[in-house]
């Protein structure tokens, strides 16, 4: 058995502990956001929060979790009630398909969290890992931005400005 | 039931298949970039409307005033179900919320074919449009014949009809007893443009907050009761097998059902996690090259010396006897490349009272399912194919592929919802790649610098192997007997295939242009955003550069000199001026680069100039700045059109710059993110500006591939302005590091 603190509850699990956390979020506990993109650590479609560490949970076995908190984005907000990170993003329209975007705020949630004043550097370099196809790109780091300045901090040198 | 009894079951239904199957169903439409669909049966109705007049197809009113719009398009990631959403509220009257927008579903949308080549405003946009304003007509006529008024003399709001006097019937209460069972008439006006209130409006994506909080919204997502995971086996990539052994794959924990058929393999089970670790072990397993598969020659030069069937698509001789006094040529390439989804492809399958229903993230979901039913063996009428999103394709990815798969093991698991995932490894290695391609142009300048005569020639295989029969499914050519792919053929102007915008825009007295399709298909290719596109114009507005400097002209004034279209010239003005292109100054490894063109000729008009910086000692490329204009014909969504060109923007950086999908001769070489290095945020510009010039009132002009040949021509020409040299073939990042 397995216990596992995601979201703010702990659920006991009977599953092979060597299971990456992703198959247990998306087919165990119906947490879709994370997703499937590559299974090797390398695209970041699958990105949540452990503890305040953006982790691939692709390749994180369940069993190597213990006691620290996993956060997905369903633990951001809700579509009734946003959190922050999913308000800017849905301000700036920071979606094409979708598909890498919940990696990409869990990243952004992770960042913000070290802190809300980082360069603008600092800032391609924390969303570095994560892959979009659709190129999205200047849209998520405009999102992200806001984010920044909505906890009260800021992108201190912004390629482009909040507007 | 046993693998063995359900593999006797289906490979007996498949014989008959085969020989019943007629040939005239095969025949049918859909593979050539978005066409497919119906015959027209109403020529005056505009957009898909011509194909399924009744208005019924389109828009339906519920008891509670709910409005079901149905559309044979589906949503690729390019916002389209929110700008139909638009126009239906805005054409109908009623609040956007109340809207519930069906899209492909064979079973319920009218059958608009293929979903591709920045149609779908153009056709299904526009007949939603047209379609809810003589809803609304009907309805305002239905009220006037209640009260015995005029028409004329009524409004509509919010999903009412009203008299101005108090007297107010909904739109539920009046459809109640009103049937839009009836064909759409020819000369229902639109909305005047004042009186609009959502179309050429930013209104937020319908979908986001569904995307953006978790909510189950992919195909990927689904998870029904009882359902069980699948994986398939396959070799590394297409054109390769593997004969795994499938009494070691029985034993494996985790696999309660393996699925054979002929060379096609599956392995079944309750969790994914131990089939996806079966499906790694197998892969290391031995596999040999398909014997049918023809040889590779060395790429680019090689697609010069293949079988070729020429076509010369433009000859115009305006003024043969102009005097040239300087010739031009040059050649542009471009290699493979990979659609590369982010998520691997997914389909969801279940086999039930003899009928097949698949959840799909098919580009076209009627062709898709003609191909499963012959498949299959069972009649079309009994197979839906329903549309659920995945990640972005940017074409013909593995979508289809892979819900023919899971088509084949639902069908030997009756009762059973089955859910096959790709691995990632699976997508690298089959999905069939945007062809790669050459271009050599040549021209010739008169005395004061104009170009007086134009020759352009395009080297490149089909376009498009979308199915349209069971053989163009890879399970399809696994199955015994296998089904025969249909022949690669070209798709005609005035789309083109690989000669896509191969015929320029500009007036040039004089111009050739051949096509020359190859038929030979060494790599498994299909339809990348753009398709030719992307290569001709990088070959033609980087060759416009070429000679504007050999002119002395600027390369702005240049292109202007020779166009006559003036929403040609007003999208390069106004993205010159935004860029600041009469007063840029350049610096050392510093540049502007510029180009233009109409996509396909009759889609949107884009022109985009990049400001870019070379690091030499990196062997990197600093994007500044990416200005953009696009007109788009008549805007719906401004930011939706803003996002699709600030994307294609990025795209097209990371196709041009840096990706280049391997082949050894034997098979492919990439197989993760780890080889095939698309852009990251490093690579990302610093800014990109997208201008929308909007034109109320004239047609909708698609957006979603017009950035990607502008782009690549303009990165071109501004790391020639940069460096002084001039790079011709992709990926240019590789001549970028060889200098360092």
């Amino acid at each position: 058995m397995i216990d596992l603190t995601i979201n703010g509850a702990t659920t006991r699990l009977d599953i092979d502990p060597a299971t990456p956390l992703l198959y247990v979020l998306r087919d165990e506990l119906g947490l879709h956001a994370a997703k499937f993109g590559c299974g090797l650590g390398q695209c970041g479609a699958c990105t949540v929060l452990v503890d305040d560490q953006p982790v691939f949970s692709c390749v994180l076995p369940i069993g190597a979790i213990g006691t620290r908190k996993v956060t997905t984005v369903e633990g951001l907000g809700t579509a009734a009630k946003p959190g922050d990170v999913q308000r800017a993003f849905l301000h700036e329209k920071a979606a094409q398909c979708g598909y890498c975007i919940p990696g990409m705020m869990a990243r952004a949630e992770g960042l913000l969290r070290k802190t809300v004043t980082p360069t603008e550097d600092e800032l391609r370099t924390a969303m570095a890992p994560s892959l979009c196809r659709c190129g999205t790109h200047m849209r998520i780091l405009r999102a992200v931005r806001r984010a920044a300045v909505m906890r009260g901090g800021g992108v201190v040198d912004a390629a482009e400005p909040v507007t | 039931m046993s693998s063995e009894a359900s593999r006797r079951d289906v490979l007996g239904g498949l014989l008959v298949a085969f020989s019943l199957a007629p040939a005239a169903a095969l025949a049918q439409t859909g593979g050539g970039e978005g066409s497919g669909g119906p015959p027209t049966v109403a020529p005056g109705l505009p957009g898909t409307l011509a194909k399924f007049p009744d208005l019924d197809a389109w828009i339906r009113i519920a008891p509670d005033g709910r409005v079901t719009v149905f559309t044979g398009k589906v949503e690729l990631g390019t916002g389209v179900k929110t700008a139909m959403a638009q126009l239906a509220a805005d054409e109908l009257d009623v609040m956007i919320e109340r809207i519930d927008l069906i899209t492909a579903d064979t079973g319920l949308t009218p059958n608009e074919g293929v979903t591709a080549g920045s149609q779908t405003l153009e056709q299904s946009g526009t007949a939603i449009a047209n379609a809810a304003a003589n809803v609304r007509l009907l309805l305002a006529e239905a009220a006037a014949t209640r009260w015995g008024v005029a028409a004329t003399t009524l409004f509509t709001r919010d999903g009412a009809v009203l008299d101005g006097q108090g007297r107010r019937a909904t739109y539920a209460a009046l459809a109640a007893s009103t049937s839009l069972a009836v064909r759409a008439r020819v000369d229902v006006p639109r909305k005047r443009r004042e009186a609009r209130r959502l179309i050429g409006k930013p209104v937020p994506r319908v979908d986001l907050p569904a995307k953006l909080t978790g909510l189950p919204s992919y195909v990927h997502d689904m998870r029904l009761p009882g359902m069980v995971h699948a994986r398939v086996m396959r070799g590394p990539s297409s054109g390769t097998q593997q004969t795994p052994d499938l009494a070691a794959l029985r034993r494996q924990a985790g696999v309660a059902r393996v699925v054979h058929l002929g060379r096609f393999a599956a392995i079944v089970g309750p969790r994914e996690w131990p089939l996806e670790q079966v499906l790694r072990v197998a892969n290391r397993g031995r596999w040999v090259r398909d014997a049918a598969a023809p040889a590779l020659p060395p790429m680019p030069a090689g697609l010069l010396t293949m079988r070729r069937e020429s076509q010369v698509i433009e000859n115009r001789r305006d003024d043969p006897g102009a005097r040239g006094v300087q010739r031009l040529s040059a050649r542009y390439d471009r290699p493979y490349l990979m659609h590369g989804a982010i998520g691997p492809s997914c389909a969801v399958a279940l086999f039930a009272e003899d009928r097949l229903t698949v959840w799909t993230h098919s580009q076209g979901v009627e062709p898709l399912r003609r191909a499963i039913a012959e498949l299959i063996a069972i009649p079309a009428d009994r197979v839906r194919c329903v549309h659920r999103e995945g990640a972005g394709c940017y074409g013909h990815n593995g979508a289809d592929d892979v819900a023919g798969d899971a088509a084949l093991i639902a069908r030997a698991m009756p009762g059973v919802p089955v859910r096959l995932q790709w691995s990632r490894e699976q997508e690298h290695g089959w999905e069939p790649l945007g062809p790669a391609m050459v271009a050599q142009v040549d021209a010739t300048l008169d005395a004061s610098g104009r170009i007086v005569d134009w020759r352009h020639q395009v080297w490149s295989n089909t376009h498009s192997t979308r199915p349209v029969a069971a053989g163009d499914l890879l399970a399809g050519t696994e199955v015994v007997p296998p089904f025969k792919p249909t022949p690669p053929k070209p798709i005609p102007q005035p789309n083109g295939g690989g000669d896509r915008n191969a015929i320029p825009l500009y007036r040039f007295p004089n111009q050739t242009i051949v096509s020359h399709f190859l038929p030979d298909m060494p790599v498994r290719v299909s339809a990348l955003r753009g398709l030719g596109a992307h290569l001709n114009i990088f070959a033609l507005e980087s060759f416009m550069d070429e000679l504007a400097a050999t002119a002395g002209r600027d390369p702005v004034a240049f292109r202007l000199a020779h166009l006559d279209d003036p929403r040609a010239t007003a999208v390069i003005r106004q993205a010159a001026a935004r860029f600041g292109w009469a007063r840029y100054r350049s610096a050392p490894n510093r540049g502007r680069g510029f180009a233009f063109a109409r996509y396909k000729n009759h889609g949107a008009y884009c022109a985009i100039a990049l400001d870019v910086e070379r690091i030499p000692d990196e062997g990197r490329l600093i994007v500044h700045r990416a200005v953009a204009a696009v007109d788009s014909g008549e805007t719906v969504n401004p930011d939706g059109i803003r996002n699709q060109v600030e994307g294609g923007i990025v795209q097209s950086l990371s196709w041009t710059a840096f990706e280049v999908a391997g082949h050894d001769g034997a098979r492919r070489t990439d197989y993760d993110w780890s080889t095939y290095p698309i852009l990251r945020f490093a690579d990302a510009p610093l800014s990109v500006t997208v201008e929308v010039v909007d034109r109320p009132g004239t047609p909708f002009l698609g957006t979603g591939e017009c950035a990607q040949g502008p782009t690549a021509a303009a990165l071109a020409n501004s790391l020639a302005s940069a460096t002084g040299e001039r790079l011709r073939s992709m990926p240019l990042i590789s001549r970028l590091l060889s200098q360092a």
